[in-house]
């Protein structure tokens, strides 16, 4: 899921030569395809917005494709309130929110040190950095579960007495692995800065830290803006950190918490729509609002293009 | 790291850092390294050291040599399945997902009207958690009640889809290709972009028509991207989890390489010496890829 382009969107797109705006078949072709395949893609989802709506008597009748006869939001209350949705919630953004700062602070830092600052090693250090996000997780996974099970903490920082099972090591695995994809991406936008900004900055005595602080990460904010939605994303899409380094099922995130709608022997899957539906609506909603932000951040890299 | 750098940094002019810049450069490059050593290269090679071991967590570690690849290979029965789904995996996403990416972007790129809606409900699927896709899935497979029997009407005698362990596979991959698509429509949109027009301009002024034109001239363009997708298509199909764990925690049919590690290792087992070679195994397929990737990155580094 962790990956980025070299191809820069931003910047400017060379003018297209005008098109002929006449309506041909071929254009109404590429319409119905599009328009077909658009609808294929929203199916699923409008599927389950539809089933969440209806009653499970209803549809283990008639099945989930058949005309609705009665139709409620009475699942979300129940999603929401037997899940206790707001607590995992509220565990998510404990884990989201510290790490998408974090990693974009510490990620911005390398970032500028290789990209800006003309280091020797500096190319060593940014492939340390993104092939280490492209390892598989499964391969980091048993030491870290090991490694977190010998390190105590304090009471104050984990109830836990080790660093297993807290927000620590969920933190601390999610800084670590998404750092490599954020110090690429950031490296390749800091390249495209005019170099002469920071000279005149160099000349008036600025130190490294006003260089990056005061100097680089202003004019960065478009790409952190990106980054951070879409890392934000990521780490509130996440299941497999917590599933490993938790064993409180209290403290699990949202994503796992769809997994209380299951029953033992019998699943209502329309209440399971309903639970995914909530679980879904904040990425949708910043999806929707920050499209542009969101697909910059995907696309985003260096002058190359 | 990052002190050897900013020491031959500094040899090279001596004046360039006053010591508080080095303090800074010191704590700033050297907190992130030592994270993703500790996080990420260091775990990486434990988990290669164990593989050679029988350890279960709690004992001492005995060194077993190459026996657990031996047991892998030859004794453990869900392995070739999962290596099998792996690679179905990646032919799948590889063959048709990126190809129909591409072929969207393209479409998309020409220049339709309403070609943000379509790119944007093409792009959807992507910001989902990959577990709520498994929940989705199992809306429309659903033997008794999912949507596909009933589009098919084939209520007296009706197939499970995700019960079924020759079929579900391929429901999964149908369910990991509506999100792969997205993304890498996306990338090649952005890489599309940034072709110089002229470029085709020239071409069709030779005569070329638009088939040509896109597999000889911008289809070559777009490298760095087809590098990329590639990479992620690799690397998708290698760390396939989520999807598999939210349906069935990937059994009956739908074993793949990261679950059995995860079972291994935080199973009641806890066979950790085993999990390690799983993962090593997996660890060293990747590899291939992540090499080629960074080769080609470096390179493009060099023409800079």
């Amino acid at each position: 899921m962790t990956l980025d382009t070299t191809v820069d969107v931003a910047a400017p797109a060379p003018a297209k030569p005008a098109r002929r705006r006449t309506v041909r078949p071929g254009r109404l072709g590429v319409h119905a395809f599009l328009m077909a395949v658009s609808l294929a893609f929203l199916a699923p989802l409008l599927l389950a917005v539809y089933a969440s709506l209806r009653p499970y008597d209803e549809t283990s009748k008639y099945g989930y494709f058949s005309l609705p006869r009665h139709l409620s939001f009475d699942y979300y209350q129940q999603a929401f309130s037997d899940s206790g949705m707001t607590k995992y919630f509220v565990n998510t953004m404990i884990i989201a929110i510290p790490g998408v700062i974090v990693t974009l602070f510490l990620a911005s830092f390398v970032a500028f040190a290789v990209s800006r600052l003309r280091l020797k090693g500096g190319i060593v250090l940014l492939m340390l950095f993104t092939a280490g996000n492209l390892l598989p997780q499964q391969v980091i996974v048993t030491p870290l579960y090991v490694v977190f099970n010998r390190i105590p903490l304090p009471y104050w920082m984990s109830d836990s007495m080790t660093m297993f099972d807290s927000y620590w090591a969920v933190v601390a695995v999610q800084v670590g692995f998404q750092m490599g994809f954020c110090v690429f991406v950031l490296a390749n936008f800091m390249r495209t800065l005019p170099q002469e900004i920071l000279e005149a900055a160099i000349v008036d005595g600025a130190g490294v830290w006003t260089q990056y602080w005061r100097i680089t990460l202003p004019l960065c904010r478009p790409a952190l803006a990106a980054l951070g939605t879409l890392q934000f994303t990521w780490m509130y899409n996440d299941f497999l950190w917590a599933l490993v380094f938790m064993s409180d099922g209290d403290k699990l995130p949202i994503t796992s918490a769809l997994n209380n709608l299951r029953g033992q022997f019998f699943t209502d899957y329309n209440l399971l729509a309903a639970g995914s539906v909530i679980v879904a609506l904040p990425t949708l909603i910043v999806f929707l609002l920050l499209q542009r932000h969101f697909i910059a951040g995907l696309t985003l890299g260096s002058s190359k293009g | 790291m990052s002190l050897t750098s900013a020491r031959r940094a500094k040899r090279r002019g001596p004046r360039r850092f006053t010591r508080r810049d080095l303090v800074v450069l010191g704590v700033l490059l050297g907190i992130p390294v030592l994270l993703d050593i500790a996080i990420v290269w260091g775990p990486t090679l434990a988990s290669i050291v164990l593989s050679f071991t029988s350890w279960d967590g709690i004992g001492s570690i005995h060194w077993v040599g190459t026996q657990n690849y031996t047991n892998l290979f030859t004794n453990y029965p869900p392995f070739w399945p999962a290596v099998r789904h792996n690679l179905m995996w990646l032919g799948f996403l590889g063959l048709i997902a990126t190809p129909f990416g591409l072929l969207l972007a393209v479409v998309i790129d020409r220049g339709v009207r309403f070609s943000r809606f379509y790119q944007s409900t093409i792009y959807m699927p992507v910001v989902l958690s990959l577990a709520i896709v498994g929940f989705i899935a199992q809306l429309v497979f659903s033997r008794d009640q999912g949507v596909l029997n009933a589009v098919l009407g084939n209520k007296d005698n009706p197939t499970d889809w995700l019960g079924d362990p020759n079929l579900n596979i391929w429901m999964i991959l149908i369910a990991a290709a509506w999100r792969h698509t997205g993304y890498v429509m996306i990338l090649y949109l952005a890489g599309l972009k940034a072709v110089d027009p002229t470029l085709k301009e020239a071409a069709s002024i030779d005569g070329a028509n638009e088939r040509q034109i896109f597999f000889r001239v911008v289809f070559p363009t777009l490298r760095p991207v087809n590098v990329i997708v590639g990479v992620i298509t690799v690397i998708e199909s290698l760390r396939a989890f989520d999807i598999v764990y939210a349906v069935n925690h990937g059994r009956n049919g739908l074993e793949v390489l990261s679950v059995l590690v995860t079972d291994n290792i935080i199973g009641e087992a806890s066979r950790i010496g085993f999990g390690s070679a799983i993962a090593v195994v997996l660890l060293a397929v990747s590899m291939g890829f992540v090499v080629t990737y960074l080769v080609q990155e470096i390179r493009g580094e060099k023409n800079r």
